[in-house]
């Protein structure tokens, strides 16, 4: 092996030929590509199989390159969309690339992680980077080969071409000798217009499985010998439990055995069904350990929340108390969410085999490495005796981001000794815990007798929610004098994070706010914004930590392309929101149908860099607003004595084909390096149909789900 | 337990299992069909169609004792000869799926309702695919791909 650089032991890129001859070249996502130390190996190690590393690209003899993609896929186009961004700097040809699902390998990745938005920022550059670095070695091999300068040859399609000669060799025919080639250190990426792949809507990698219905979920992993194992979990938050009788489940066909763990009663099975029918005929004594939380507690205790003296400062600018005095006009509004459970299509499930010389770990979770040192420190193994191995994710929302049923289903598996597969049923989901917190805020702007917001206060307070506020997001450092706290109320009920945490209300509530703070200083809603904008550009008052050009592109975006002031016969709203890096602007179109008002078109306007998979983005703005809009309208999770009401889809509403309105999605085409999108097209949907809403009725939404609302009921 | 004999893409199997279990559990437990999916269990989000004797069926609410006589299609069926349904083809080319857990169920709606509309409007394609919850939203391309498939079936 040869060093390259020594920056590091952990950020390096290997390079190796494989057994059969080609190049393989390794590349780990790690944080600082510029200190990456590169390792050649030689064919001895691979063919031996010692060779441990697993994200890597390989170029076989017969032209295939293989890519892995170590980040869990749950429908954000990860598993595309990262090969893609080698392929391009690689300039392969993207029909001979093959993608593979890498395993978790610490080792190997940084971040093996799907959450936050931000994958494919954290990435860019390396994925970049490591497909340069394999070009520009088949140019150094075909140079040696030809005996002409590397300077003189080009790449096109998986094809090393001399121009002046007219030779071409194939990457494929120049793998072998190209993995003898000392690993350049410092490669020239590409000219962004000179991108061919990126950019461009390419299909999703596992189509062909998904529409043939090919194994590829944790719930389709089968085993010989497995077992099926479903979990009897508490039915009340603050509840523990106090005695089992498992006679008559025991007495089942088909049960294997029925054994309790903390505060679990888990019935193991050889079929999903009989598992499930026994684990009714268990009866179960629970006793309080913790109040009994309902619904209707949680409304007083916002209250009680909201004027109490307890809050935690998040952000003070100015002096408030004195711009309120001296206020023409103050407006203020309350707004409130409920709980919303994740619900991802495919339910909670894992497969865990723990055996004396190691723990094997398979299924969807969207943080593998927290999830395996949990597995480790739970069964007190080292971590290195535990496998696991990803497989697709049926949406995750941010609950996979939560191993509890990992850790579930190891120790199961620890105490029956079989492979087990762990199943939540969709009750168990729903009813299970880490939810979206339900949140409350109270909005207070002061306005000058000329429409100027001088002073603005919001107070968040939650349940189980950390701080329910985002204290530097706009409309912070457009205003003079501001105050923001907030206050959580600690209760059994779990809650996590939830697809765009916290800011897939906060958003809402917010832009929903400014509109009535714009009325209020009887101003145009998009031009009140860009005048605070150009306020907080001219006049930053405290940190600014948005890009205030970046806010103002897609604004103008949105109201250019939804025409808007300029519509007869429907009414827009307009939301904007800046969430983890990109930038979203929202027009909603409302119209009155049979006396109520529908929406009927979303016109969203996105910030996101460089567009990576156009068909990608385009379905992850669109599904971003479909979910937004869906929560905001329809879904609801309300508790009665500690326990949920709603357990499956027949309580629980999720939005369906014939809710959805249109929605047209405008991406700005500004070329800075990419700021991700599974997140931010959601938040700023509720508003923006609450505001085209209050055009159409006079009405103002401000608590979720708005069709509960009697403000919606009475139009 | 009692021994069910089940014709499923053209093809014989059998299973013993328990009357009451649903055809979805049996296709997943005892046959290794895993592309129809659980999502719910109690007919609300369509994961799990199938077609019986042609007609779309939540196999989650569908006791296998029902199904022993019938004609079984599952997602694994549609392929024919190695070559996909019209409808697959239509999902592939615009590229529905988001994480794909439902469109299984999707297309297996689909394909029963365009064998029965072949010329369906925008509006007959909303209300054939209502009962299809998919939780990515990938309503429009969904719609999208059943009226390219319609044009394909030709
Ligand atoms: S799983 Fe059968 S309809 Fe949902
Ligand atoms: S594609 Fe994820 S639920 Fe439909």
């Amino acid at each position: 092996m040869t060093d390259i650089s020594t920056t590091s032991r952990r950020n390096f890129m290997k390079l190796a030929a494989t057994a059969g001859g080609g190049l393989v070249l390794a590349f780990s996502w790690t944080n600082t590509l510029a200190s990456a130390v590169m390792e050649v190996l030689d064919d001895t190690n691979l063919a031996s199989g010692k060779i441990d590393f697993n994200s890597y690209l390989s170029i076989s003899p017969d032209d295939v390159i293989t890519i892995f993609s170590p980040n869990p896929e749950l429908g954000q186009n990860i598993k595309t969309s990262f090969p893609m961004i080698v392929a391009e700097e690689l300039d392969a040809d993207w029909t001979k690339v093959k993608v593979v699902q890498a395993p978790l390998d610490t080792n190997k990745f940084e971040r093996q992680v799907t959450g936050g938005s931000g994958a494919v920022p954290h990435s860019w550059e390396r994925l970049r980077k490591a497909g340069a670095t394999a070009r520009q070695m088949l140019l150094e091999a075909a140079a040696k080969r030809w005996k002409v300068s590397a300077d003189t040859l080009t790449t096109e399609n998986g094809v090393v071409v001399h121009k002046a000669s007219g030779r071409k060799l194939t990457y494929g025919e120049l793998a072998t000798e190209a993995s003898k080639v000392p690993v350049p250190t410092d490669v020239k990426l590409k000219d962004t217009k000179d991108f061919k792949l990126i950019g461009k809507a390419i299909r999703n990698v596992d189509n062909y499985e998904m529409i043939t219905g090919k194994p590829l979920y944790g719930l389709d992993v089968y085993r010989d010998g497995m077992l099926y194992a479903v979990i009897q979990r508490p039915k009340a938050f603050g509840m523990k439990l106090k005695s089992v009788d498992a006679a008559a489940a025991k007495a089942i066909p088909g049960v294997v055995d029925v054994v309790t763990f903390k505060n679990n009663v888990a019935v193991v099975g050889t079929s999903t069904w009989q598992v499930n029918k026994a684990r009714k005929a268990l009866k179960i004594d629970y006793e309080a350990e913790a109040p009994l939380e309902s619904s209707s507690d949680h409304d007083r205790i916002f209250k009680e929340l909201l004027s109490s003296k307890e809050a935690t400062v998040r952000r003070k600018d100015g002096d408030v108390e004195a711009a309120f005095k001296k206020a023409a006009k103050v407006v203020t509004a309350e707004y409130q969410c409920p709980f919303l459970s994740h619900s991802p299509m495919e339910p909670m499930n894992f497969f865990a085999d723990v055996r004396p010389d190691g723990v094997e770990l398979i299924g969807p979770i969207q943080t593998p490495e927290r999830a395996r040192a949990d597995v480790a420190k739970l069964l007190n193994i080292a971590p290195e005796k535990v496998t696991l191995e990803l497989t697709r994710l049926g949406g995750g929302f941010g609950r996979r981001l939560y191993g509890d049923y990992v850790l579930e289903a190891a120790e199961l598996s620890s105490i029956v000794k079989k492979p087990i597969k762990l199943v939540w049923t969709r009750e168990d989901d729903m009813t299970g815990g880490t939810y979206r917190p339900a949140v409350r805020y109270r909005f207070e702007a002061a306005l000058d007798a000329k429409g100027n917001m001088i002073g603005y206060k919001l107070r968040g307070a939650g349940i189980n929610s950390g701080n329910p506020t985002r204290e530097d997001n706009f409309p912070s450092g457009a205003v003079e004098n501001l105050l923001i706290d907030s206050i959580e109320h600690q209760s059994p009920i779990t809650t996590g994070a939830w697809r765009a945490p916290i800011t897939n209300f906060l958003a809402f509530a917010e832009q929903a706010f400014l509109d009535e703070v714009a009325q209020a200083a009887k101003k145009d809603p998009v031009q009140f914004r860009l005048e605070l904008l150009d306020k907080a550009k001219n006049a930053p008052v405290g940190a600014i930590k948005y890009d205030i050009d970046r806010m103002k592109g897609v604004i103008n975006l949105a109201a250019e392309k939804a025409g808007w002031g300029k519509k007869e016969g429907v009414s827009q709203g307009f939301s904007v929101y800046f969430s983890h890096r990109s930038y979203v602007a929202q027009v909603a179109d409302v119209v009155m149908k049979e006396g109520k008002p529908a929406v009927d078109r979303i016109h969203a306007a996105v910030d996101c860099g460089i567009v990576v998979n156009l068909s990608g983005a385009y379905q992850q703005v669109r599904g971003g607003v479909i979910d937004g809009l869906g929560h905001a309208i329809y879904s609801n999770l309300t508790f009665k004595d500690g326990a949920a009401e709603q357990s499956n889809f027949n309580n629980y509403r999720l939005i369906r084909m014939k809710e959805v309105p249109e929605v047209d999605v405008y991406f700005v085409n500004n070329g800075i390096d990419p700021t991700g999108l599974g997140e931010p097209a959601l938040p700023p949907t509720g508003g923006a149909v609450a505001n085209a809403i209050y055009k159409a009725t006079g009405k103002r939404l401000r608590n979720q789900p708005f069709i509960n609302q009697p403000e919606l009921k009475t139009v | 337990m009692a021994l069910y004999k089940l014709q499923i893409n053209g093809r014989s199997y059998e299973a013993d299992v328990e009357p009451d279990t649903p055809l979805l559990w049996v296709l997943r437990d005892n046959l290794g069909l895993v592309g129809t999916k659980y999502g719910c269990g109690i007919a609300q989000c369509g994961a799990c169609t199938v077609h019986v004797n042609g007609n779309p069926m939540r196999s989650c609410a569908y006791p296998v004792s029902a199904a022993a006589n019938a004609k079984i299609t599952t997602i694994e069926g549609l392929e024919s000869n190695g070559k996909l349904h019209a409808v697959q083809e239509a999902w592939d080319e615009v590229d529905v799926a988001q994480c794909g857990y439902c469109q299984a169920g999707q297309i297996m709606t689909a394909t029963a309702f365009l064998s029965k509309n072949p010329n369906p409007t925008e509006e007959e394609i909303e209300t054939a695919m209502n009962g299809n919850i998919c939780r990515c939203g990938t309503y429009h391309r969904i719609r999208e791909a059943v009226a390219l498939a319609a044009t394909k079936l030709k």
